[in-house]
């Protein structure tokens, strides 16, 4: 409604041009480029997932949560679980692939919903080292329950197959070009991706994403314009579990075996790198927070050699993992210090004097900016 | 009855490490209301300095550089980042300190590497024994030092003009500044006290029966934050009180982890966690937090 209102029809074109061209280029991909760029892509699109998942709840709903790494492993070993054969002593149901990647995002948001009576209660400070209690105790149910998890080495994840399509590495040609895992998965992760971000930009322009916002900028408030504060805070945490649960089950496939620990505090301070770099409760900004946080250590490795400072793992120098920590850890001081918004804002900028400049000293704007359209 | 008395002693040293630990993070938040989330960073790089330093110029001098060296970090973290955020809203803030930590837990750790680091403390692994009961000398050494800290702090925020200038900037920022209190120096100050104060911790957490300092040092560290919130962000008694009782549910889910094998191996570490959501469930601003009452 507020779409027509604010812009007129007119400059919805070249965005919208900019977008079909963009996705075309992305389904191209898959024809020209290697399976390190897939997979690196794939990645990229896992955490522009999360992030989105995160975002959600800290970002537009102000709910700092550091657990997230906690519900992307239950998504990913949820995967595993209900999916794998039983075999080498390991539980398995041996559902069909899309039933469990179904059903495991299902988990992962009901591990949030469990997680509510504590999530619903505290806010701020409190919630985020609370959250943190999840990091750990996952860590240790991963470390600890063999049967489910594999213990310290993981487990293998079975491939996926949809429609009688199975997401392995059992090669089909399409026009000539060998079609594996990553190049299969590559559809299957923009499609959900896509899938991710029209949900997420659907519930934050409805009346949900108000009510979030409203949460966000003044609980009390929010609660006593008649927006059920309890409520919502409980659907935006089992939402963002799901949205994180769904990365979890696409991080499992492209990784093809889960390891416990990935997910560890260090991946929940990623993601929340990730929001801050691209702009707090933006969509946009999920996606682009994610994708330049998890190519950054892969452009970083990939290029080693041909980037001062940095070497090769192991040789003494900055391994390019931790040049990238480096890079993403200054720029989340630098964003929060210089740009406010992050990256969607910047992008949301461009287009000139039709939006009034918003007063620069609030962090957090009061509504998703980077929805370019 | 013996073992479980070394247990109760060693859990209360370790408790009053944490103390120390999240008192100086509830110091830096009563100061300035923003939640530290740099703080293990902070101990880390304190006892890096002193483990750097210890065989040049002796332990003493070490720990007095380790201790200095962690309160201008902190302090340089204030002066640096947070002061230029100052108005910001405090959960934009905890993200910003996430930034710091990732920045100097990056650098430390990669610095730190795989070794193990001896901070070339005098006690080594000499222990007491007082009838059947042996507890390393370590122990004792950190619960003294803990006390003695503990002490002067409070007394120093109690009676001296600086602690009156703190407690005021807690009461309200804007009046206290009204009377002339410069909030800068006051969380200037606050920051630094907490490094100074991580780093005495990062001596104890690294000495006997621990192997020395490495890179999940900082992972120990992270379980002062449960033992502040569960004693109320706010409250240096609830500082003290979480400390402890983290520190003796460690110590008692350690040492009875036999009985207790059907939860599975390192319930130690995860026990502050688990203690912290149970306290949450049932008083969710802590013990001794004040609870949050606002106008609209």
């Amino acid at each position: 409604m507020s779409e027509t209102l604010a812009r007129p029809g007119l400059r919805v074109r070249p965005a919208a041009y900019g977008g079909a061209a963009a996705g075309l280029v992305l389904l191209a991909l898959p024809f020209y480029l290697d399976r390190f760029w897939l997979q690196a892509g794939l990645f990229a699109m896992a955490a522009a997932l999360g992030a989105i998942g995160i975002n959600l709840l800290t970002g537009a709903t102000g709910q700092l949560s550091m657990g997230h790494a906690f519900f992307l492993a239950v998504g990913a070993y949820g995967y595993c679980a209900l999916a794998g054969e039983g075999t080498d002593g390991l539980a398995g149901l041996g559902l069909p692939g899309w039933l469990a990647a179904v059903l495991a995002v299902v988990l992962a948001g009901l591990a949030g919903g469990v997680f509510s009576p504590i999530a619903g209660r505290l806010h701020g400070a409190y919630l985020g080292i609370a959250t943190l209690a999840l990091i750990f105790i996952g860590q240790h149910v991963l470390f600890n329950a063999h049967d489910l998890t594999g213990g310290y080495n993981g487990r293998a994840v079975p491939p996926l197959s949809l429609f009688g399509l199975a997401f392995d590495d059992t090669e089909l040609l399409v026009a000539q070009v060998p079609f594996g895992a990553v190049e299969k998965l590559w559809y299957l992760g923009l499609a959900l991706l896509l899938a991710g971000v029209l949900f997420a930009r659907g519930v934050l322009r409805g009346r949900p994403g108000r009510a979030m916002n409203a949460i966000r900028d003044h609980r009390i408030a929010a609660g006593v314009m008649g927006i059920p504060v309890a409520r919502h805070r409980a659907a935006v945490f089992v939402l963002s579990s799901m949205y994180a649960g769904l990365a979890g089950v696409l991080l499992a496939l492209v990784f093809q075996r889960t390891v416990p620990e990935y997910f560890g505090m260090a991946l929940s301070l990623e993601y929340l790198a990730m929001i801050v770099i691209g702009g707090l409760g933006s969509v946009a900004g999920a996606v682009a927070g994610g994708v330049f946080v998890s190519l950054l250590p892969q452009l970083l490795t990939r290029y080693s050699d041909a980037l001062p400072l940095v070497s090769a793992p192991g040789t003494g120098g900055i391994a390019p993992g931790e040049a990238a920590r480096y890079l993403y850890g200054a720029a989340v001081v630098a964003v929060v210090l210089f740009l406010p918004g992050g990256l969607a804002r910047l992008a949301a900028r461009k287009p000139g004097p039709s939006e009034p400049p918003e007063a620069p000293e609030t962090p957090t704007p009061t509504e998703p900016p980077g929805e370019t359209r | 009855m013996s073992t479980f008395a070394e247990f109760l002693i060693n859990g209360v040293s370790l408790g009053s490490i944490y103390a120390l630990i999240a008192l100086g993070f509830v110091v830096i938040f009563r100061a300035t209301e923003v939640v530290n989330f740099a703080h293990a960073s902070l101990l880390l790089a304190g006892g890096y300095v002193t483990a750097v330093l210890h065989d040049d110029i002796g332990f003493w001098p070490a720990l007095l550089a380790g201790i200095a060296g962690a309160a201008v970090v902190g302090a340089a973290v204030e002066f640096l980042v947070m002061r230029r955020h100052r108005g910001s809203d405090h959960s934009v803030l905890a993200i910003v300190t996430i930034g710091v930590d990732i920045l100097l837990a990056t650098e430390l750790t990669r610095r730190i590497g795989t070794d193990i680091l001896a901070l070339g403390d005098p006690w080594g692994d000499a222990v007491v024994t007082v009838g059947p009961v042996t507890v390393a000398q370590t122990r004792i050494a950190a619960l003294l030092a803990a006390a003695l800290l503990i002490t002067a702090f409070l007394l120093a925020f109690r009676y001296t003009s600086w602690g009156v200038a703190m407690r005021a900037a807690a009461e309200n920022q804007e009046t206290a500044a009204l009377m002339g209190i410069r909030l800068g120096r006051v969380s200037l100050g606050a920051w630094a006290v907490a490094g100074g104060l991580a780093a005495v911790a990062a001596l104890f957490l690294t000495v006997f029966p621990t192997p020395g300092l490495e890179r999940a040092t900082s992972l120990a560290a992270l379980k002062a934050f449960p033992a502040a919130i569960l004693g109320g962000l706010d409250s240096t008694t609830g500082a003290l009180v979480g400390g402890l009782l983290v520190g003796v549910t460690e110590s008692l889910a350690t040492g009875y982890q036999g009985d207790l094998a059907f939860l599975g191996r390192g319930i130690g570490d995860l026990a502050p966690y688990l203690v912290m959501v149970a306290v949450l469930l049932i008083r969710p601003a802590g013990l001794f937090g004040t609870k949050e009452l606002a106008r609209v």
